[in-house]
């Protein structure tokens, strides 16, 4: 697993996976996120060398842009997605614990999470946190539903929804 | 009937535009069949379309009467499917059969005005919503050469509808 995270700026993704492509590497899946002006990339990448080869083949790109490049040797897993049967937003008055709060709650109540976004938006004054977090219901999503009316008490906002997959 | 290979993208056959069917007779009935015996073998589809056969015919099966409360028509056999209305939009989930290990988010009308042909050339007409229609709506593209990975939108932000619990 290659981790990138730096500045962001324009050009990263098409450096950094062209460098990995002429290095022969295979990507598999990946996801880009920016966070608070922070570029940040982890992707899968298949490797005939070593992890320590792999970060000092991406050296020079990563010294250009001023980027820090990280690998990890996990297992690689294809074919491996599960499907998330409920979703859950919350949203609030942003304060340190929210997430910690939140995910303990419904993790008591057998969610099993499988995706998890926040933002922190509103005004400098008085921001808000705004979270979506997918997952599986595994003791069924009535067990969510009273762990959320305890979450509401808290001064949060938090509704969730099944999510029906079609399958046609 | 043994069951036929249901094919899986990229393969052409489909992202192209099916045919109309013009005879209602025992060929027809045997795409109909073969359709049937593939669905019923796959994992908990809810429908399916003679594109991902390999066949080019205007013929689709929905049958969404396994989900636990939603309305819905039962078993249907839709024979040169057309929408003549549609109302409102919602985003939903979806996977197909062609696709496999991947789903993704798809808008589309959550209502519809459906009319179609049954196997014996009988026009008829269907109002639908909510799931069914968006199961009619994905067979649908196939007959278009469309796939759900077509209409993808995004899987991060707030795309699924918010149900307000009374505090």
């Amino acid at each position: 697993m290659m981790t990138v995270v730096g500045k962001d700026q324009v050009n990263i993704v098409a450096r950094v996976t062209q460098q990995l492509y002429e290095a022969n590497c295979e990507l598999g899946e990946a996801s880009m996120l920016r966070l608070g002006g922070n570029f940040s990339i982890m992707m899968m990448v298949a490797f005939a060398g070593d992890a320590l080869e792999l970060e000092a083949m991406m050296s020079s790109v990563a010294d250009d842009m001023d980027l820090r490049v990280h690998v990890d040797v996990i297992e690689g897993q294809l074919h491996a997605h599960s499907l998330p049967d409920v979703c859950v937003h919350v949203s609030g008055a942003d304060r340190p614990g929210i997430v910690a709060q939140v995910a303990g709650a419904l993790a008591k109540a057998g969610l099993s999470i499988l995706d998890l976004e926040s933002d922190v938006a509103g005004s400098e004054q008085s921001p808000i946190y705004v979270m979506q977090i997918e997952g599986c219901a595994t003791l069924g999503i009535e067990a969510l539903e009273k762990a959320i009316v305890d979450l509401d008490k808290n001064g949060l906002d938090v509704s969730l929804n099944p999510i029906e997959t079609l399958i046609g | 009937m043994p069951i036929k290979n249901i094919l899986t993208y990229p393969d052409v056959r489909l992202k192209t535009e099916a045919e109309s069917v013009v005879k209602f007779d025992s060929s027809l009935h045997q795409v109909v069949q073969d359709l049937e015996d593939t669905m019923a073998e796959g994992p908990g589809a809810v429908g399916i379309a003679a594109p991902q056969l390999g066949i080019s015919q205007r013929v689709v099966i929905v049958d969404v009467s396994s989900r636990k409360k939603i309305k819905h028509h039962g078993h249907l056999v839709l024979i040169n499917p057309e929408i003549t209305q549609w109302d409102g939009l919602v985003t939903g989930r979806e996977g197909c059969l062609s696709v496999p290990d991947y789903t993704g988010n798809v808008v589309r009308a959550e209502c519809i005005h459906l009319s179609a042909f049954d196997i014996y050339g009988e026009q008829q007409q269907f109002e639908m919503q909510g799931f069914e229609a968006r199961a009619v709506q994905h067979e649908l593209d196939h007959l278009d050469g469309l796939l759900f990975l077509d209409r993808l939108v995004s899987r991060r932000h707030d795309l699924f509808k918010r149900k307000v619990y009374q505090k």
